[in-house]
């Protein structure tokens, strides 16, 4: 078994949880109204706890303790795609990131059902079920929002060009891709990348928004392998900001 | 989360000269036997205003109170501190979200609630306008705040108005929890590291007077209605409440080797009441009026949010938006 790769897949999927889990719950208090308030804070909880189980199956790899490799590491040792670290900005920013990320997300968690790397597969069964209704949560706002009014519109419009390019990060390839595939731990970025744009692009028909071509957008690509925007680092230190003032005493 | 020290509207003698005598009696007699008074019953205008304003003001509570304690979910340290706190504040918007439900129930919009909030007009528990410096103010208010809210809404889940009474029970059953959450934080911080324990003490120390201030002002000066009790409105005095809080977690906070900067609170062995320094009502008033630590800052987030939403929920009355099944 290939754990040099396996560890790889999981510390890009633990770090994206834990960062998206992180920024949603940043709406705690501040959403456009309470019920999305009470989403976003339940999507956070769902995230940070996805991700809490990913490390623990790192730990059983004979990496730390997840509370460690939380709260411990510097943004050059995070491996989440970019598009999760951006803040979360105006709720058109944090709904579109929200759809895109989500959609991959639940496809992955699928994929992964299937895995050979049984503690994965076990665990991806568990998230799907969960993931599946964040899916569902983005996908009811977008159609609602992307056929609304004028300004919903050109704001989700905007926000989706901005997006876009972040949101294909999420599958930059790592170099152990073809190892992953060969073994039938996963079936590749490029086939999740394949299916992604197929679902998203199927929701966005049902609205008054329209998609680039994604042939003509360069993707943002770095965070997998260590790379990130400004935005990570001062993150990092508000979360660690009271563990690390004594991090081996119980809290 | 909310205590008492409910702000209620002043009454002038002639509240009930327009009410039906007949109806009225009819309304009292249920009332006197235990029955609920649901949305489409008759009711007194006065209850109906009472209502509207105490369990507003609760739902306000609910929503303010998630911000001193939010601000600490980016930093809860370690994954099960950070869970459980956003599981709390959740549930504390959540609670919100029930009241304004209820409090519609009597006939004013959550859109106009949250207007008065904002304008200042509707107040909210006043506990809220100190500032969370620390961790270990979050896990005083996880504590404390929330336990001292306990006593209150048990109390208030007795009374005569049905939709606040079954909001009431589902939020102290969460409640009871999040009291279960703040006393593990607290027990970890005070039995923890002397930098640990000194910054529970300090805890203590800045919130023991907001904390005495939270079930209002004492009997003996604040407004008393007799009439409010006799409908059920208000279950149990502001010093009865106090006194509860006092008896059940005193010994609790001293149980964990922190103190209490009141050198005069004991229990009068005789009396079975607790004894303690008066508080500062005038700093209550004060800062119930607007002039505490955040009252701005805490009414400058909520416009802010509600500016921000405004695009998304205008979005939501189009009518060329699609309409959507529930999920379930």
């Amino acid at each position: 078994m290939n754990t040099e790769g396996i560890k790889d897949l999981l510390y890009k999927m633990a770090d994206d949880q834990l960062i998206i889990g992180h920024r949603n719950s940043e709406w705690t208090g501040f959403g456009p109204l309470l019920e999305e308030d009470i989403a976003f804070s339940s999507m956070a909880q769902d995230k940070v706890g996805q991700s809490y189980q990913l490390y623990n199956i790192l730990n059983e790899l004979g990496e730390a303790d997840p509370d460690t490799i939380a709260f411990m590491r510097n943004a050059d040792q995070f491996h989440n795609c970019q598009l999760v670290e951006l803040p979360n900005g105006e709720y058109d920013f944090s709904l579109v990131r929200h759809f895109l990320f989500d959609t991959a997300e639940l496809l992955r968690f699928q994929m992964l059902s299937n895995s050979s790397f049984e503690p994965l597969a076990n665990l991806s069964r568990k998230i799907k079920g969960e993931t599946k209704y964040h899916s569902m949560h983005a996908n009811i706002w977008i159609k609602q929002l992307g056929s609304a009014t004028e300004e919903s519109i050109s704001r989700l419009q905007s926000a989706l060009e901005y997006a876009l390019p972040f949101a294909l990060g999420i599958f930059e390839p790592s170099s152990h891709e073809q190892d992953l595939i060969n073994e039938g731990i996963f079936e590749g970025e490029d086939a999740l990348k394949n299916k992604w744009i197929e679902v998203i692009t199927a929701v966005i028909n049902e609205t008054r928004l329209s998609l680039p071509d994604f042939k003509s957008i360069t993707p943002v690509y770095g965070g997998r392998m260590g790379k990130h925007t400004e935005h990570l680092q001062p993150l990092l230190e508000e979360m660690s900001e009271v563990f690390k003032v004594d991090p081996t005493s119980d809290w | 989360m909310y205590g008492g020290g409910n702000v209620f509207e002043t009454m002038k003698a002639t509240a009930l000269a327009d009410e039906d005598p007949v109806k009225l009696a009819e309304f009292e007699a249920r009332i006197d036997r235990g029955e609920k008074i649901e949305p489409t019953d008759w009711m007194p205008q006065l209850y109906r205003k009472q209502l509207i304003r105490m369990i507003e003001q609760h739902a306000h509570s609910e929503i303010i109170g998630a911000l001193p304690e939010g601000t600490w979910i980016t930093r809860a340290p370690g994954f099960k501190r950070k869970l459980a706190l956003m599981a709390k504040v959740q549930d504390e918007v959540g609670h919100g979200q029930l009241l304004y439900s209820a409090a519609e129930t009597l006939g004013k919009s959550r859109e106009q609630m949250i207007q008065d909030l904002i304008s200042g007009k509707s107040k909210y528990s006043n506990i809220f306008n100190y500032p969370a410096f620390t961790w270990a103010d979050s896990c005083f208010i996880s504590w404390l705040v929330d336990a001292g809210a306990i006593v209150n809404q048990v109390a208030n889940s007795k009374g005569s108005y049905g939709p606040y009474c079954r909001a009431l029970e589902r939020i102290c059953a969460e409640e009871s929890f999040h009291l279960k959450y703040g006393h593990h934080c607290v027990i970890h911080l005070a039995t923890g590291t002397k930098k640990q324990r000194e910054m529970m003490q300090a805890a203590v120390n800045r919130w023991w007077a907001p904390m005495m201030h939270f079930f209002g002002p004492s009997d003996k000066i604040s407004v008393h209605s007799e009439i409010l009790m006799r409908w059920k409105v208000k279950m149990a005095s502001n010093d009865e409440c106090r006194q509860q809080f006092l008896d059940m977690y005193v010994p609790k906070i001293w149980e964990l080797g922190l103190t209490i900067p009141d050198e005069k609170l004991k229990k009068n062995q005789e009396t079975g009441q607790w004894e303690f320094t008066e508080p500062d009502w005038e700093e209550f008033k004060r800062v119930i009026n607007g002039d505490g630590p955040c009252n701005k800052e805490r009414l400058a987030v909520r416009r802010i949010a509600e500016e921000r939403g405004r695009w998304v929920r205008q979005a939501l009355l189009a009518p060329k938006s699609k309409y959507v099944t529930p999920l379930a």
